[in-house]
């Protein structure tokens, strides 16, 4: 779960007596100039929870209301990354004397807390990390070598915050102002029931139960020459949505075929099949779909869909991957 | 983490829907299913086990060694640090969603005690022929088999697929070690690798891995040591960057956890990576391997 700077800013390093910069949240050109005749020269800074903000053009120095107004009109509106910039947080231009890096993070490798510091800025600190780890150094830091800004404090000029999916239950004040992704009406309609959809651009249609079983259909789809239509995950406690899942798969628009890949473990082939069933007669879909269905409950399931629906499921996924993609080109 | 007869087990939430039904499927299988826990209902039998009010009575009544939680994800921390006080020498996880912090208090606790934690978020291990524990299909015939095989998994559905092509080819399993879809986890790829390499009923090894991490390329490191011949499928070549696939632990970040740079890490030190799930069984088969 992702946060814009503001939320960063205001709900985690201010409370923790972390200094920030004197600013103002504002959503209007108008907010903007009234801001910044009461800062003077400020930086104004799109809020999106997103990296690359200056290379796109979302972070402006300015120094008169008129130019703050004008600046604002231009960022307000802008698409960076996916996102639609609608918030703007202007604040106080610092002069900075050294810039720092700090992060606190789980390091899944450790399975415990990491705390890095780096002594360069942290603009493509992804990158750093990832070419060459050593740059960043766990070293002592020096009383005397402490960051600061050209008046001698220490402020935290950005601010990057992650919430740990699995804890929002016990954030929900901070958890509320998530920068949720932007999400297409169906992959929106999909969260509401509680599941996971990711639409894509290709024309074959996946229902499969487990993130990685839906993750090889997907791989397989590709590897025949076809493309996948959506990522949709009905595993863990989820395996009993399958009715709604069909729903969603077959809403998706250019959908020419579908397949529908179930392999149980946790998950019944037997209630998923049976999910499928129901749905289906009231969807009746109107697309060829090639079942494949394997693990917990197969019997039940491939008889079930055998007499229910009159559909012959294939002996391996990778053939009824090829059937759907031969169909759908 | 390989799973013997032998192994007394202990179901910590034996009495849930889904505790009763596995805990059905482990005892049919031939797992030696020796207790239940919940506090409320001590004294009484589910299942045909007894329950015992915490997995401290049950380790001291029954001496299982071996705990498989049932346990939602908000009371998992607990549950789960009391098992490894108990002295429980494996410990599976099942349960998705347990937040970070809890996972990370979790495995320093099993540090401090010795436990060896699987998971969380595993489907569970299977010895075919003997026994298993968590929520794999070890029951169903077509998918698993005795044999010489061993896999690895972080997916417990598509590690059932591979399972289903290997015996589908009539190649027995080992054993199946289902680590687990989160980031943070108690036993990694490559621990499950040193142990299939340890192991004497093991002749060679597949790798189910998937996008997000770098669990592969440091099992690859190890994979650099070993006789044994490795085969390896990883899923989420078509998954866009940026996006969580189900798995909390499935994102490609940057350059970190993507599809090629695991399959380059794995077939440098010679490991066979295919590209659907079918081909596994040739890939086996190039190095010559009897059934």
């Amino acid at each position: 779960m992702n946060f814009e700077e503001y939320v960063a800013k205001s709900l985690i390093l201010a409370p923790a007596g972390i200094a920030v910069p004197r600013g103002q949240l504002c959503t209007t050109p108008d907010e903007v100039a009234v801001a910044v005749r009461s800062i003077g020269p400020a930086v104004i800074k799109a809020q999106v929870a997103t990296g690359k903000r200056g290379k796109a053009g979302g972070i402006r120095f300015v120094s008169t209301p008129p130019e703050a107004e004008r600046v604002a009109s231009a960022v307000l509106g802008m698409t960076i990354g996916e996102y639609r910039v609608e918030r703007l947080l202007v604040e106080e231009q610092a002069k900075v004397a050294r810039e720092f890096y700090a992060a606190v993070l789980n390091d899944a490798q450790e399975r415990k807390p990491l705390i890095l510091f780096a002594t360069e800025g942290g603009m493509d600190i992804e990158e750093i990390a990832a070419a060459n780890p050593d740059a960043i150094r766990r070293l002592p830091i020096d009383i005397d070598d402490t960051p600061s800004a050209a008046d001698g404090r220490v402020v935290a000029l950005d601010a990057k915050f992650v919430l740990d999916d699995s804890a929002a239950y016990r954030q929900e004040e901070i958890a509320k102002l998530a920068a949720l992704a932007p999400m297409t009406a169906l992959e929106r309609l999909a969260a509401e029931h509680g599941l996971k959809f990711i639409q894509l651009d290709g024309n074959v249609g996946v229902l499969a139960n487990g993130a990685g079983l839906t993750m090889t259909t997907m791989d397989v789809i590709r590897h025949y020459g076809g493309r996948p239509a959506n990522f949709l995950e009905i595993g863990g406690e989820a395996y009993t949505k399958s009715e709604i899942a069909l729903d969603l798969v077959l809403s998706n628009p250019g959908i020419k075929s579908l397949v529908i890949n179930f392999c149980g473990a946790f998950a019944r082939t037997d209630v998923m099949a049976d999910g499928v069933v129901k749905a289906w007669k009231e969807l009746k879909p109107s697309i060829p779909v090639f079942f494949s269905i394997h693990g917990t409950g197969e019997e039940e399931a491939i008889a079930l869909v055998r007499e229910s629906l009159r559909i012959e499921p294939y002996e391996s996924m990778e053939d009824a991957i090829q059937a759907a993609v031969r169909v759908a080109q | 983490m390989i799973v013997r007869k032998s192994d007394k087990v202990i179901v910590l939430g034996i009495t849930g829907r889904q505790g009763t039904f596995w805990t059905d499927k482990m005892l049919a299988y031939g797992t030696q299913v020796v207790a239940g826990v919940n506090p409320k209902r001590a004294g009484e039998y589910h299942c045909n086990v007894p329950i015992f009010a915490s997995t401290a009575d049950a380790v001291r009544e029954t001496d299982g060694s071996v705990a498989v939680m049932f346990i939602p994800p908000s009371v998992a921390r607990h549950a789960a640090i009391a098992a490894i006080e108990s002295r429980i020498r494996l410990l599976v996880v099942l349960t998705e969603h347990i937040p970070a912090q809890d996972v990370m208090a979790v495995l320093a606790a099993a540090a401090r005690h010795g436990t060896r934690v699987v998971g969380p978020n595993t489907a569970g291990l299977v010895t075919p022929g003997e026994c298993f524990v968590g929520i794999m299909p070890a029951f169903v015939p077509s998918v698993f088999k005795p044999g010489r095989v061993g896999v690895i998994s972080r997916s417990g559905s598509l590690g059932t697929l591979i399972c289903l092509k290997l015996t589908q080819a009539g190649v027995g399993q080992s054993a199946f070690v289902g680590i687990g879809g989160d980031p943070m986890l108690g036993t990694t790829s490559r621990d499950a690798l040193e142990a299939l390499d340890r192991d004497p009923a093991t002749d060679a090894v597949v790798i189910v891995g998937e996008i997000g991490g770098t669990m592969e390329e440091e099992a690859a490191e190890y994979a650099k040591t070993m006789n044994k011949p490795i085969a390896a499928f990883i899923a989420g070549a078509a998954s866009p960057p940026g996006k969580k696939m189900g798995h909390a632990g499935a994102i490609v970040l940057g350059n970190r956890g993507s599809y090629a740079s695991k399959r380059k890490a794995l077939e440098a030190v010679g490991v066979i990576v295919v590209d659907t799930p079918a081909e596994i069984v040739p890939a086996l088969a190039i190095r010559d391997l009897g059934k």
